[in-house]
C-alpha cells in the first residue's frame, strides 16, 4: 500500500504583509510501488510538496491523501530521507535505525533484530557500533535511508537525499537505492535537481516549472532497468526534460 | 607511538620545571626580599602551616562542610535551572513570561544575596547554599535555554516522521541529547561560579566549619600562612572539580562529539 493522490493542492507562505505562493492547483496521483521523481529549478517549491505529503508543512487549499487517508501531519508511514545531514549525531547507526522502533515501543530484541536487517540491507553491518561523525556523506544517506525504511512505511519521500555527494558516490547510490526498492517495493517520491539522476531512476517523473510552482508536464519512462546512460533514448529524454525546465524559468 | 610518548614525557618535564621554578622564586622573594610573613609568607612557611595541628585537625570536616555548600547550591541550580531553560528553550509562551524576571534578577550580583540569605535561612547550609545557588543558577539555566534553542530543526523534523510526536517525548529523545553539550558546558561555567561564592558564603558566619570559613578566621587571627594554605586549597579543589567533570562528560556524555571540533 502506498498510493498518494494530491488533489488542487496550492501553498503560500506569509512573508511581512505579501504572501508567496509556492505551489499552485497540483493535481497528481502517484500509484503504488511506484518511483517518482519531481524535477524543476531551484526555488519551484519541490521541497514545499515533499514536505506537504510528509505532514511537515500543511497546504494552504486542497488536499493530500495517502491510501484514502487525509495527511495531517507527521507520521511514520510517510518515511522522510532529508536533504540536510539529518542523522542523530549522538546515536550509533545501530540506535539511529532503531529510532523509530524504540519509539513505537518495540521490545529490544525486535529493534536490534529489525535493524540488522535493514544495515545489512543498505550494506554497512560492520558500522553498527560507529557513530555519525565516524561515516561518509555516501554513508551517511544510507543510514538515513534504513532509519526510515525500519519503520515499513508505506511511502518514501526524498529529498534530494544525494546531492552533496560526488559523482562516483552519486552514481553507486543510485544503483542501490534501485536495487533496495526493487527489495522492498515501497512507493518512491524522490526530489532531485538533477535531470540525469530522475532519468536513471523513475517511473515517472513530474516536471515543476516555478513561481508558482505547477506542473508542466508528467513523463512516463517505462523502460527496464538498469538503464545505460549513454543510450540515444536516454539523451534525447534528458535533453526534452532539460528544455522544459529552461523554458519554465524564462517564462518566469 | 614513541614519538608521541616522547613528547609527552617532555611536556611533563617543562610542567614540573616551571612549578619547581615558581616555588623557588618565591621561596627568595619571600625569604630574603620581602622578609615578613605577614605581607607575604614563604613557601616553607606555608608547607608548615598546612601540617600544623591547626589546619590539619579539622581539614576534613573543612572540607567535608565546603563541599556540603557546594553541593547544596549545585544540586538546588540544576534542579531548578535545567527544567526551567529547558521549558523556556522549548515552550514560547513560558519563555515570554519568565524571561522579563529573570533579565532583571540576572544582574544582581550573588553577594548582594547574602542578606536575604540570612533573613530567610538563618546561619544554616541551606543559607550558604543559597548564595552558591544564585551564582550558578543563571549559567545553567542560560546553558540549558541555548542549548534547546539551538536544537537544528531538521532533527525534531526527524523526530517526528519517524513518529516521536508529544513534546515531552521530542524533548527526551530529541532536545535533551541534542542540547547536551551547552548543557553540560552551562554547568561548567555554573560550578566556577558557583565555588567563587563559596567564600563569601561561608564569610557570614554559617558554620564553624568550612574552608572558605578557616580562611576567613585564619585573617582575623594574622595567621597570614594559614590563609594561604587555605587559598590553594581553594584553587586546587576546583581545579580538580572541574576535571573530574570534564572528565566524565567527555568520556559518558559526549562520545559521540569525539569527532567534531569543540
Ligand atoms: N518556510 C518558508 N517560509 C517562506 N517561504 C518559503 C518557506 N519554505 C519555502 N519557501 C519559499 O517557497 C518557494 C519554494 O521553495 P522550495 O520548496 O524549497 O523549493 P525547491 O525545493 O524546489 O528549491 C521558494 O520561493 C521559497 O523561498
Ligand atoms: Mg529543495
Amino acid at each position: 500500500m502506498g498510493r498518494v493522490i494530491i488533489n488542487s493542492l496550492s501553498k503560500s507562505f506569509a512573508k511581512e504583509n505579501e504572501s508567496i505562493t509556492a505551489l499552485r492547483d497540483i493535481n497528481l496521483e502517484i500509484r503504488d510501488d511506484e518511483f517518482v521523481c519531481f524535477v524543476g529549478p531551484s526555488g519551484c517549491g519541490k521541497t514545499t510538496l515533499l514536505r506537504i505529503i510528509a505532514g511537515l508543512e500543511t497546504a494552504t487549499a486542497g488536499s493530500v491523501t495517502l491510501d484514502g487517508e487525509a495527511i495531517t501531519g507527521p507520521d511514520p508511514k510517510r518515511g522522510m530521507v532529508f536533504q540536510e545531514y539529518s542523522l542523530f549525531p549522538w546515536r550509533t547507526v545501530t540506535e539511529n535505525i532503531a529510532f523509530g522502533l524504540e519509539m513505537k515501543g518495540a521490545p529490544k530484541s525486535e529493534r536490534s533484530r529489525t535493524a540488522r536487517e535493514y544495515l545489512d540491507l543498505v550494506g554497512l553491518a560492520q558500522f553498527a557500533d560507529h557513530y555519525p561523525y565516524e561515516l561518509s556523506g555516501g554513508m551517511r544517506q544510507r543510514v538515513a535511508i534504513a532509519r526510515a525504511l525500519a519503520n515499513d512505511p508505506d511511502v518514501l519521500l526524498m529529498d534530494e537525499p544525494f546531492g552533496a555527494l560526488d559523482a562516483q558516490t552519486r552514481n553507486r547510490m543510485q544503483k542501490e537505492l534501485l536495487s533496495i526498492w526493487e527489495k522492498t517495493r515501497k512507493t518512491i517520491v524522490f526530489v532531485t535537481h538533477s535531470v540525469d539522476e530522475a532519468v536513471y531512476l523513475a517511473d515517472r517523473i513530474v516536471v515543476l516549472s516555478g513561481r508558482p510552482g505547477t506542473v508542466r508536464e508528467v513523463l512516463d519512462l517505462p523502460w527496464a532497468r538498469p538503464r545505460d546512460r549513454t543510450s540515444t533514448e536516454f539523451a534525447d529524454i534528458r535533453r526534452y526534460v532539460l528544455q522544459l525546465i529552461n523554458e519554465g524559468e524564462q517564462t518566469q | 607511538m614513541n614519538i608521541r610518548l616522547h613528547s609527552r614525557i617532555r611536556r611533563e618535564l617543562l610542567t614540573a620545571l616551571s612549578v619547581a621554578a615558581a616555588i623557588v622564586l618565591w621561596q627568595v622573594v619571600a625569604e630574603f626580599i620581602v622578609d615578613n610573613r605577614i605581607i607575604l609568607p614563604s613557601f616553607t612557611d606555608v608547607v608548615a602551616a598546612f601540617l600544623s595541628p591547626a589546619v590539619m585537625n579539622s581539614l576534613l570536616i573543612d572540607l567535608g562542610t565546603s563541599l556540603l555548600h557546594f553541593g547544596v547550591g549545585l544540586g538546588a541550580a540544576l534542579l531548578i535551572g535545567i527544567p526551567l531553560g529547558v521549558g523556556m528553550g522549548w515552550f514560547r509562551t513560558l519563555d515570554s513570561l519568565a524571561d522579563p524576571i529573570i533579565e532583571v534578577l540576572r544582574p544582581i550580583p550573588p553577594l548582594a544575596w547574602i542578606p536575604f540569605a540570612i533573613i530567610w535561612f538563618g546561619l544554616t547550609t541551606q543559607a550558604a547554599g543559597f548564595v552558591i545557588f544564585v551564582g550558578a543558577f543563571f549559567p545553567i539555566l542560560t546553558g540549558a535555554y541555548t542549548g534547546l534553542r539551538g536544537v537544528p530543526k531538521t532533527f525534531v523534523e526527524a523526530g517526528k516522521v519517524l513518529g516521536c510526536d508529544t513534546n515531552l517525548e521530542l524533548i527526551r529523545h530529541i532536545a535533551l541529547p541534542a542540547a547536551l553539550p551547552a548543557i553540560a558546558s552551562g554547568i561548567r561555567v555554573a560550578m566556577g561560579v558557583g565555588w567563587m561564592c563559596l567564600v563569601a558564603a561561608e564569610i557570614f558566619g554559617v558554620s564553624r566549619y568550612g574552608i572558605g570559613h578557616k580562611l576567613w578566621v585564619s585573617y582575623s587571627l594574622q595567621n597570614m600562612p594559614n590563609v594561604v594554605v587555605y587559598m590553594l586549597i581553594l584553587g586546587f579543589l576546583g581545579l580538580v572539580i572541574d576535571r573530574l567533570f570534564r572528565a566524565y562528560t567527555d568520556s559518558r556524555l559526549l562520545r559521540w562529539r569525539t569527532g567534531e571540533v569543540v
